[in-house]
């Protein structure tokens, strides 16, 4: 018979009993729905993940002072005074691998300006910072590397501080303000970030020149870290030991002693998330994958009591010429029908909670294009498999035995 | 053992749907049986169902089976038909010795050279009288458009052609019986099995399907083989061999076998308030 045929008759086979077809698809519908919308779940939170960690920066390298004592990260941060200007420079001018740097030091203060107050972080920086953290304007520009240089009195807004001392909305640029009494001008405002993976509101900052804040606000001349784009992803690990090589040299570190300083590679710290929702993914979409096991054993099952009810009809079939492989070859197709159609409701099912997660629950939910095609081809090998054992035993009946059959 | 019995005239009438395929000659006989054993292995038991069967059937033969339950008659039909297997002897149907066939050849016979009629017509329920009819021809892997045409021709010689789209549900016994007498002509076999055909059928639809059977043999030369225990319905055939305890008994012509139509115009038709 030809393949179309078959299908037909295998098709009218299940309509004849919707019900019992319906629920029987039911095991498959629900594994593979399952199987997309939880696929898709992992899928999601790895690329929030990766979306948030790529924000921060490319090639992301921060080196910070303080140290950092076996299992307790941040003790210390910025405590120590030995992370100086001269190391950014020596960083720059050693490691040619580094695309930029960018010193930083930092100081809590109120800022105010004409009609509104607020009490924000005053990040010490250079330029060269909003390139590596990959952060646009929104209304004016940077600082210069000339503001560095001379201590200029100048400010960048995050959004959170600009939308709070200038709640009118009116454009801050050329304005003042003021930082512990000292007038700043106002040169930029930033695009927003958001929170950051810890928490912290990332748009709750304003930028000045770092000499600025250690001349005239801080009064000391350490820094607390340095921002550091390296050339490419391939070289962070690379540019990373060098760091860490060169500060050892200038901070006269010797092996076996802690040191003054953490490095910190985010890509390191990317890949490791990735590997976590990697794992995260598959633990999911292998626990869907049980219903889909479940749903191809009733397949089996009821393809198993169709067989015997239609025992006589096999009999007829054999009398008037259908040989074992004909007889195999329709029931397996009947068991590939019944799971591809199965399978493709699924597939809907599967869109439609994946929809209803990210809607609802708001979480970040990515159905590829790859789950659905392995969703599909799954189902038909579930097909496939399970309805071979009941083809088989259709296929070895005895036509008299059958025939007679009640 | 078998009497000997006159030679039958093979029909000379080659048609479109049915009759004698061609061979090489006339004289090969459709079913030859020479020495067969039907041995039943049930564990404990051993039925001897044919004991040292010898007979032959020629082309164009109308012959009945007849004879007491368990005398052989039902193995005799599933050797026939290719549907079992000789324990001991040799099976020849048109020529071609049938224990030397595999399985898959075998459903390959029953597809082109036999066909098939059930006391209960054994037609697929919740399926249309002409699939029904199609279905041997599906397994012929004829083009679906031939298939239907063929079933149509077949459906009309046995007189149901405004009923192809009925379901066996909505048709008499009667019209039933006829849609498996069209699926069994449906790859032109040259020889048709019947068993027990008019057994859930009344007097008169019997009388009309042995009609049909005689017409078929008649214009077209169809061999027909019908396993029955009426005698009455044995009449409308030319030959009677009755088996008895694995053998044959009696075999013998039917000096003047009956006439479906002639029957059928002295039968009172059955009305409401007999």
């Amino acid at each position: 018979m030809d393949f179309v045929s078959v299908v037909r008759v295998a098709l009218r086979a299940l309509t004849r009993n919707k019900m019992r077809s319906i629920l029987t698809m039911l095991g498959i519908i629900i594994g593979v729905g399952a199987v997309i919308a939880m696929v898709g779940v992992g899928q999601g939170a790895s690329e929030q993940m990766q979306a948030q960690i790529a924000a921060m920066g490319s090639n992301l390298i921060i080196v910070q002072s303080g140290s950092r004592q076996a299992g307790v990260v941040h003790i210390g941060f910025g405590a120590t005074k030995t992370l100086v200007p001269a190391d950014e420079e020596a960083m720059l001018q050693e490691i040619p691998l580094i695309k930029a740097a960018a010193a930083g030091t930092s100081t809590h203060q109120q800022v105010i300006s004409d009609n509104n107050n607020w009490g924000t972080s005053i990040q010490g920086t250079e330029p060269s910072y909003f390139d590596i953290r990959n952060w646009t304007f929104d209304l004016g520009a940077s600082f210069t590397d000339r503001d560095v240089s001379e201590d200029n009195n100048v400010a960048v807004l995050g959004t959170t501080v600009y939308q709070n001392l200038f709640p009118d909305g009116s454009d801050p640029v050329g304005k003042t303000i003021r930082i512990k009494n000292l007038p700043f001008t106002v040169v930029g405002t930033l695009q927003p970030k958001g929170q950051s993976g810890m928490g912290q509101d990332q748009d709750d900052n304003v930028y000045i020149p770092y000499t600025t804040l250690q001349k005239k606000l801080s009064g000391q001349n350490w820094l607390s870290n340095v921002s550091i784009s390296a050339s490419s992803k391939e070289v962070t690990d690379s540019v990373e030991q060098q760091i860490t090589n060169l500060l050892h040299t200038r901070h006269r570190i010797r092996a076996g002693q802690h040191d003054d300083f953490q490095v910190r590679n985010l890509s390191d710290v990317a890949d490791a998330a990735n590997a976590a929702s990697s794992i995260m993914t598959i633990l999911l979409g292998s626990i869907a994958s049980v219903s889909l096991l479940v749903g191809g054993i009733g397949i089996m099952n009821i393809m198993l009591v169709s067989v015997t009810e239609r025992t006589r009809e096999i009999g007829i079939r054999m009398a008037v010429g259908a040989t074992e492989a004909d007889v195999k070859r329709q029931f397996i197709i009947e068991a590939l029908v019944l799971a591809s159609i199965g399978g493709i409701i699924g597939i809907l099912f599967g869109l439609v909670t994946s929809w209803l997660i990210s809607a609802i629950a708001k979480w970040a939910v990515d159905v590829s294009l790859i789950s659905i095609v392995v969703a599909a081809l799954f189902s038909a090998g579930i097909g496939i498999f399970f309805g071979y054992y009941p083809a088989k035993k259709a296929a070895n009946l005895d036509p008299i035995e059958a025939l007679r059959f009640e | 053992m078998a009497t000997s019995t006159d030679q039958l005239e093979a029909s000379s009438a080659p048609s479109a749907l049915g009759g004698a395929t061609p061979a090489p000659g006339a004289d090969v006989p459709v079913i030859q049986f020479e020495g067969v054993h039907k041995i039943y292995d049930l564990g404990e038991v051993q039925v001897h169902a044919l004991r040292g069967l010898d007979v032959t059937i020629r082309r164009g033969e109308f012959v009945a089976i007849m004879g007491a339950s368990g005398g052989g008659k039902s193995t005799f039909m599933n050797l026939v038909g290719g549907l079992d297997r000789p324990t001991r002897g040799l099976y020849k149907l048109d020529g071609v010795d049938v224990s030397s066939l595999d399985k898959v050849e075998l459903a390959h016979i029953r597809n082109r050279k036999i066909g098939f009629v059930f006391q209960g017509f054994n037609l697929l329920s919740r399926t249309t009288a002409l699939e029904n009819v199609e279905l041997p021809a599906l397994y012929a892997r004829l083009a679906p458009a031939e298939r239907v045409e063929r079933a149509r021709e077949a459906l009309r010689i046995v007189g149901l052609a405004e009923r192809e789209h009925h379901y066996p549900s909505q048709l008499s016994g009667g019209q039933q019986q006829r849609v498996a007498i069209a699926r069994a002509l449906m790859n032109r076999p040259s020889l048709l099995l019947a068993d027990e055909p008019t057994g859930n059928l009344d007097s008169r639809t019997s009388v009309e399907i042995m009609g049909i059977f005689q017409r078929l043999n008649r214009e077209r030369g169809i061999t027909l083989v019908l396993v029955t225990h009426e005698p009455d319905i044995a009449q409308y055939a030319q030959r009677i061999i009755t088996f008895r305890d694995g053998k044959i008994r009696r075999d013998e012509r039917v000096p003047h076998p009956a006439a479906a139509e002639e029957v059928l115009k002295n039968m009172p038709v059955v009305g409401e308030d007999d």
